[in-house]
């Protein structure tokens, strides 16, 4: 019932304003979320986790449309907008990205909207009590996407239970290769969180074969040699990686960095990819965008024109 | 001195996954991964091979100057003598000498060397006060490298001299506006720049931290600072030094001095760190002394951070110790007690690049006049006769303006 109802948007921005006020830890900006009722109201399917999305998806022969955007950029309450805006308007996942100071592999627009997030006064705990209050309201999971440091200043434990009590389904933490992920991988079945794994170009096969043995959710094929960031063309490359991954797994593979346009995540489902990340460009039009309203409004028209270059 | 639980030496670390004891590791995005392993396969291949240590070996005599001197520094020992006439001697192993004036030429030689082997034609770095850029714009001069130094935009103004010798050395030194425009953001840069590159490019990384490989490959580097320091003691005064004393920031030089001794239980080893305005203040990048674990570029180790896992900038009057990390091994040998970290204000430094200059006629960079302050505590506490060894890890010329700038106002 959510999946037919996500084929129409609802951008009306008025409706009662919910203040986070109670929250924030002291004297940051008063965080107000606007909320859109319609949705809210209608949300009548358990949100299933990523896994559960892919198979789902696979029988209705559709690939994942996953957006990333960073937490509190501009501001939390426009996150928490942008969350409903993706989700009405038919993401499957949405990453979300927990803004950091030395984001190792991040290029540079998505280093900039954590700059300003940060700037801004943004921190875990405004995130946290942001997604308690939006998550009921969204159809599709969440999956965090977060530095390692952050989980470590919390603790792991303490971090996952965090998350999974807010409703997250998914984590990504780009700077923890598979050799150091034991702790994670523990802590997130303990808490029901996929912790999905990232193989890149560079990757040897052997290796790869051992990452994707020990993803969960979905295996994250990083499409370039490089950081985050909005790219001309998507390597053919990718195509072979597609199918190197195929034969040793039949887990579902996302592909992500450096996809922006409809061409590109249309030549990517081509060559069998089960779902699509695009980061870097959502984030470019909520960062740059004369004002909030503006930016949810670009939001929706690419997330429309990307979605609707898949099957 | 041994390790408890293990038995095997301190110094016979990191194990295999790059630990000492729970610092290090590689926390690197998955597309370095290759590189760090085929650095580490290349670097220990190299270990071995007689015509790469012969050519290191006869780089370090003709080019950089090697071995530098252990100096008897004579009225810095009077200066430090008490009333009774007694007080400690103080020697200082003059790293300031070497072609470009710091040690940090040591590791940039090696590791240019070890580019060459690995057939990559582009060379990166970041620096800080510079030494180490201008080392690593050296090398791939001598080497013929393609050169790019990426540099703090504050750095670049703070330290404007170095910057000249980067360029003219045919080095192209990009500026780091992101963050705070210091050192953390420079190794950001780097490292997000040896990302995108990495087939083509290796990192000359210029301290004792990152991810495994290089705090083990930039301590084998260095660790001949060490080598000669117990060689010339030996022929200076028939035995050991009893204090070894270095400053530390990412923690190369005193890494490179220590790790000849850290099996020698006799000797003390002292790490002094950057206070800055004090640590009341939270103006100071004294990692050990005020910094909780955490991960930074790379590796497990104490680091500046907020209470949400964010890293704080740093604050020190030394460009070079302006850093919110420090090198897992020096957090491995805080925590296991074999060696000790203080910290020194900017004040105190100051106070010492002065009396060296006056006493020794010798300037010493500003990240030194750190190590150079501690002794106005230590040596009052120190037996009658106690050899003290102060690695000079670079010379201050590049300081000057700063000074000059500090006192005027």
């Amino acid at each position: 019932m959510a999946i037919a109802l996500k084929s129409a948007c609802f951008l009306q921005l008025k409706k009662p304003e919910v203040n986070f006020q109670g929250f924030l830890p002291s004297k940051r900006a008063i965080v107000s979320v606007k909320r859109y009722t319609p949705v809210a109201a209608i949300k009548t399917m358990e949100t299933v986790g990523l896994s559960e999305t892919f198979t789902r998806l696979k029988k209705q022969g559709k690939v994942a449309f996953i957006p990333y955007i960073t937490a509190g950029d501009p501001d939390l309450s426009t996150t928490a907008e942008a969350l409903k805006v993706l989700d009405s308007c038919g993401s499957d996942i949405i990453e979300l990205g927990v803004p950091y100071s030395d984001p190792l592999a991040d290029g540079p627009v998505i280093q900039a909207a954590a700059t300003r997030s940060l700037a801004k006064g943004t921190n875990f705990d405004a995130i946290i009590s942001m997604l308690k209050e939006v998550v009921p309201q969204l159809s599709c999971p969440i999956a965090l996407f977060t530095y390692y440091n952050p989980i470590l200043k919390r603790g792991t434990e303490r971090f996952m239970s965090t998350i999974r009590d807010c409703g997250v389904h998914g984590l990504v933490v780009p700077d923890v290769p598979l050799e150091e992920t034991k702790t994670l991988r523990m802590e997130a079945k303990n808490n029901g969180i996929e912790l999905v794994l990232l193989t890149t170009p560079t990757t040897p096969t052997n290796r790869m074969k051992a990452i994707v043995d020990a993803s969960e959710g979905f295996v994250y094929l990083v499409s370039s040699v490089g950081v985050t960031g909005a790219r001309a063309s998507v390597s053919d490359k990718v195509q072979t990686l597609l199918q190197e991954i195929k034969e040793a797994t039949t887990k579902p593979v996302a592909v992500g960095f450096g996809i922006s346009k409809p061409e590109h995540v249309k030549q990517v489902a081509g060559w069998g990819a089960d779902g699509v990340i695009v980061g870097s460009a959502m984030v470019k039009l909520l960062g740059e965008a004369n004002s909030p309203q503006e930016g949810l409004k670009e939001l929706e028209n690419l997330t429309n024109s990307l979605k609707s270059a898949l099957p | 001195m041994e390790n408890q639980k293990t038995g095997s030496p301190l110094s016979q670390r990191p194990d295999s996954f790059g630990r000492f004891g729970r610092f290090g590791g590689k926390y690197v995005p998955e597309t370095l991964m290759f590189a760090l392993t085929e650095l580490e396969a290349a670097f220990h291949s190299l270990a071995s091979d007689e015509d790469f240590q012969r050519e290191l070996s006869g780089i370090l005599r003709d080019y950089v100057g090697r071995e530098s001197p252990l100096y008897f520094a004579e009225r810095l020992t009077e200066h430090y003598r008490r009333g009774t006439g007694e007080g400690p001697q103080v020697y200082l192993k003059r790293e300031d000498l070497n072609h470009t004036g710091a040690h940090k030429i040591n590791n940039a030689v090696g590791q240019a060397l070890l580019a060459k082997r690995l057939g990559k034609k582009r060379v990166i770095a970041e620096t800080g006060a510079g030494q180490h850029g201008v080392a690593t714009a050296t090398v791939c001069a001598r080497f013929g490298l393609e050169c790019v130094v990426y540099m703090g935009a504050q750095d670049m103004e703070r330290q404007a001299l170095n910057v000249f010798r980067m360029r003219l050395l045919g080095a192209e030194v990009r500026a780091v506006h992101s963050g705070t425009a210091t050192l953390k953001d420079a190794t950001s840069e780097a490292i997000r720049d040896w990302v995108t590159n990495v087939e083509t490019t290796h990192y000359i990384l210029g301290s004792v931290a990152g991810p495994h490989p290089y705090p083990m490959m930039v301590r084998e580097f260095h660790a001949v600072i060490g080598k000669e320091t117990r060689k010339q003691a030996l022929e200076k005064w028939g035995g050991k030094p009893d204090v070894l004393v270095a400053c530390v920031g990412g923690g190369s030089n005193a890494m490179g001095l220590f790790h000849e001794f850290v099996d020698d239980d006799d000797v003390r080893l002292i790490g002094v760190e950057a206070a800055g305005l004090g640590l009341e203040t939270g103006k100071h990048a004294a990692t050990l002394t005020k910094g909780e674990v955490g991960v930074l570029h790379g590796a497990m180790s104490y680091l500046l951070q907020d209470d949400d896992g964010q890293i704080i900038e740093p604050h020190s009057i030394s460009a070079g110790l302006d850093y919110p990390g420090v090198g897992p091994e020096h957090s491995f040998l805080k925590d296991v007690g074999r060696a000790e970290y203080y910290s020194v204000t900017d004040e105190d430094a100051l106070e010492a690049f002065k009396r060296l200059s006056r006493l020794e006629g010798i300037i010493p960079a500003l990240e030194t006049s750190h190590a150079l302050a501690y002794l106005e505590k230590l040596c009052p506490t120190l037996p009658n006769g106690t050899k003290v060894v102060v690695n000079c890890s670079g010379r201050g010329d590049k300081d000057v303006q700063t000074v000059l700038k500090y006192l005027k106002d």
